[in-house]
């Protein structure tokens, strides 16, 4: 067998279920209490700060890490379950998020111990937020041809250029950014990157907000003059930062965060829909159910192998392309399926809204975090075809 | 092939390399390899592995049972074995022992009714059944004024227009006209056509998810062996994209076919969440089948598209299965109408139950 994808079965263990209802009650007051509405999509530029922290203080951020760090050394599987719940429900996670998914585990495996002791318990208190800085103007793909320049000066480093299409830069406390410490090699031209720890608020760093198609600001430019990073922010090997931001990558492909994005048209629609549909109604219905249900199921089953310490990175690619892909066409086939909902339908008004949002949402869904090209690339390495 | 530790599914791999292999069965047109495949899969108790020992067969668990038509889909294993064990295993619910030799489940369309009149016989038409022709016995599901039951019939006895699915295996139109069933009993409480439908359904999607893993298989080799323009034809970001959806097309069947392999032999009910697993494997698998069918043929050119070629004892059987057990379509509907009736708040609740 060429590529012996598998996808086992793996069932969330009972805790997860004790869990859920935990997660779904504290959103239901969180609801009541007007924190956010459930009918509006999570709009990114949302900053939620207070309901981070009630977040970090139920024990639900950096759950899976060392209890020392501020964790809970809980489950791959139960994290899976509070980000699920947080997405369907349209919860404002935007401020903890990548924290929790990708920096503190970043954090954990390269960052100095003193550092891990500072910066993980708050991420775990929900009291700080993180941006990823990789892309530049003329480095998106092909992030190895990233050129923010890391000058090594006494005791540190000094950073001049510009990253770009940075979410939440803004509101971040900190980033996690690679820059060019040294040119490329003949061998290698993915030598040379390295790693660092970024506190945000700092002289030299300008952040400069950038509209988007959706009407929001969430990504960013970051403009870096002369910026100093003591020794110790350094993440991991000098110029080896190729090896650790594909792992990270990993981190970022296959929650459920990959498909359910514009999860809440889908329930809108059966919403308007109503509890007798016709035929093309119902099978529409079906049909995206069945897909949703499917790819849910291989998420979970990748939430598995992580869990089982494997590195699931073909199957994570191919989780992430069929979600996305998913994702970005959900909210025109509930377009297709809504045209003859009656126009009396209670939730009309809030279907329409929903998918308007959506439909100017859908185009990122296959660019961010790797686009749909860069992946199935990855996927025909590990076919054995490069 | 993805090497199993499984011994139920290690026998039946053996049987298929040695007796099943795709390129000799395409190039023998008489079908002198049916008897022996046959011949060795029963010796190995595989047809009956859903019958308990008591009831004449080899008490393999379900899950056991699926995996192996897995296998069987991974070598588009063209005899009866599925419908065999389909038909043991239905009879075995109502306690009925089967007999040895070649059988098929009826009907095997959702909209097909068979009935038991009051005189005990059984009529009714059903259309779609696959290997009619070649059975020996049905395990029939018929309704009558008591309920569902479950019968045992002598193939004689039935009127049996052959024909083909796209596939060219046998899927026949059954007519029982006032026969008389060799042994009937009533079906379990709760068991109706729509478990027998699901149940067929899941066995489709595995055979489906294995087609297309072969599907896979051959068509990354063929990449890499066929040279055009001075490359192999794999070194093409267009092929391997191509190459990449299909491994995606795959990898989602796989999973959808073996998480509802996984409830159904889980379960203690039938219940909306083994329906939300059997009813998508068999939409998403039939979609996958579809797409990934297409790109297989994409990769291979016109070779793929000859009679000499082993691609189309996959692809075509694989599109074939779509529409045994009901469509994509039928399920969709009746999968979409389940979900608007429990509501729009009780979507992902049951979604998040699997
Ligand atoms: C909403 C949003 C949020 C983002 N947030 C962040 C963030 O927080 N931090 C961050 O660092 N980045 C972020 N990004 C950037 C994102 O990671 C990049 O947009 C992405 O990697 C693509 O890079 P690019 O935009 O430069 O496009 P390009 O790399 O210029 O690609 C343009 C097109 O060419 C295709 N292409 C490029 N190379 C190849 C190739 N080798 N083979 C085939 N096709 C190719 C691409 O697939 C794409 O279709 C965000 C992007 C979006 C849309």
């Amino acid at each position: 067998m060429t590529a012996a994808l598998r996808f086992d079965p793996i069932r969330l263990p009972p805790e997860c279920e004790q869990l859920r209802k935990e997660v779904r009650a504290f959103l239901a007051e969180e609801i009541a209490a007007g924190t956010f509405d459930p009918h509006k999509p999570n709009r990114e530029d949302t900053d939620a700060p207070e309901f981070s922290r009630r977040v970090g203080a139920k024990g639900w951020l950096g759950m899976t890490w060392p209890k020392k760090y501020g964790g809970q050394e809980r489950s791959f599987l139960e994290r899976y379950v509070v980000t699920e719940e947080m997405r369907v429900a349209n919860a404002p996670t935007r401020r903890f998020f990548v924290a929790d998914r990708q920096s503190g585990p970043v954090l954990l495996k390269y960052a100095p111990e003193h550092i891990k002791m500072e910066i993980l318990p708050r991420i775990c208190r929900g009291e700080i937020c993180f941006a990823i800085g990789m892309s530049e103007p003329n480095s998106g793909s092909d992030l190895f041809a990233a050129k923010t320049r890391a000058t090594k000066t006494d005791g540190g480093y000094l950073i001049n250029g510009t990253k770009i299409w940075t979410s939440s830069a803004h509101i971040a406390d900190y980033m996690i950014a690679i820059f060019r410490t040294s040119p490329p090699t003949k061998e290698n031209r993915r030598h040379g990157l390295t790693q660092f720890l970024v506190r945000m608020k700092q002289p030299g760093i300008k952040v400069n907000p950038i509209g988007q198609i959706t009407g929001q600001y969430e990504f960013n430019e970051v403009v870096f003059t002369d910026h100093f990073i003591p020794d110790d922010h350094v993440l991991g090997e000098v110029d080896g930062a190729w090896k650790q931001a594909t792992s990270e990558l990993a981190y970022e492909r296959s929650g459920p965060e990959r498909f359910l994005e514009t999860y809440y048209v889908l329930t809108e629609l059966v919403r308007a829909v109503g509890n007798n549909p016709d035929t093309r109604s119902a099978e529409g219905i079906g049909r995206l159910v069945a897909q949703l249900h499917t790819m849910r199921r291989m998420s979970v089953s990748v939430a598995g192998m992580l869990q089982a310490g494997k590195e699931p990175v073909v199957e994570a690619s191919i989780v992430k392309d069929i979600g996305t892909v998913w994702e970005q066409q959900l909210p025109h086939r509930v377009r297709d399926l809504a045209a003859f909902v009656e126009e009396t339908a209670t939730n009309r008004e809030t279907l329409e809204r929903q998918l308007d949002f959506a439909i100017k949402t859908a185009p990122k869904l296959t660019i961010q975090g790797g686009t749909t090209e860069v992946l199935r690339g990855i996927i025909a390495r590990g076919l054995g075809l490069r | 092939m993805a090497e199993s530790d499984n011994i139920v599914v290690e026998t039946a791999e053996k049987i298929f390399a040695d007796l099943a292999d795709p390129q000799t069965i395409n190039n023998d047109k008489k079908g002198a390899w049916k008897t022996p495949l046959w011949q060795a899969l029963s010796d190995a108790g595989l047809p009956l592995s859903w019958v308990p020992d008591d009831l004449g067969g080899s008490g393999a668990s379900l899950a056991d049972g699926f995996a192996l038509l897995n296998a069987a889909g991974r070598f588009a294993v063209a005899v009866p074995l599925a419908e065999t064990m389909l038909a043991g295993w239905l009879l075995a619910q109502a306690k009925i022992a089967s007999p040895d030799g070649e059988m098929t489940v009826v009907p095997a369309s959702p909209k097909d009714r068979i009935t038991l009149d009051a005189d005990g016989s059984l009529s009714g038409r059903a259309r779609g059944v696959p290997f009619a022709k070649a059975a020996k016995h049905f395990a029939v599901l018929a309704h009558g004024a008591g309920g569902v039951s479950i019968a045992l019939v002598d193939a004689a006895k039935a009127r049996i227009e052959a024909g083909l699915n796209v596939g060219y295996d046998h899927s026949d139109t059954v007519t029982l006209d006032k026969v008389q069933p060799i042994t009937i009993k009533p079906a379990p409480k709760g068991f109706d056509q729509t478990t027998l439908m699901l149940m067929g359904g899941v066995a489709r999607s595995l055979q489906i998810a294995g087609a297309l893993e072969s599907m896979l298989d051959i068509s990354v080799r063929y990449s890499n062996e066929r040279v055009a323009f001075e490359k192999k034809i794999s070194k093409f970001q267009a092929v391997q994209h191509n190459l990449a959806r299909l491994a995606g097309e795959s990898a989602a069947a796989l999973a959808a076919a073996t998480s509802a392999a996984d409830a159904v032999a889980n379960a203690r009910a039938f219940d909306d969440e083994v329906y939300l697993e059997a009813a998508s494997a068999k939409i998403r698998c039939a979609e996958a089948a579809e797409k990934g069918g297409g790109i297989a043929h994409q990769v291979h050119g016109a070779i793929g598209f000859t009679m000499e070629h082993i691609l189309h004892r996959y692809s075509l059987r694989a599109l074939a299965w779509r529409d045994d057990f009901g469509s994509e379509s039928h399920w969709a509907v009746e999968l979409g109408k389940l979900v608007a009736g429990r509501g729009a708040d009780e979507l992902w609740p049951l979604v998040a139950s699997r």
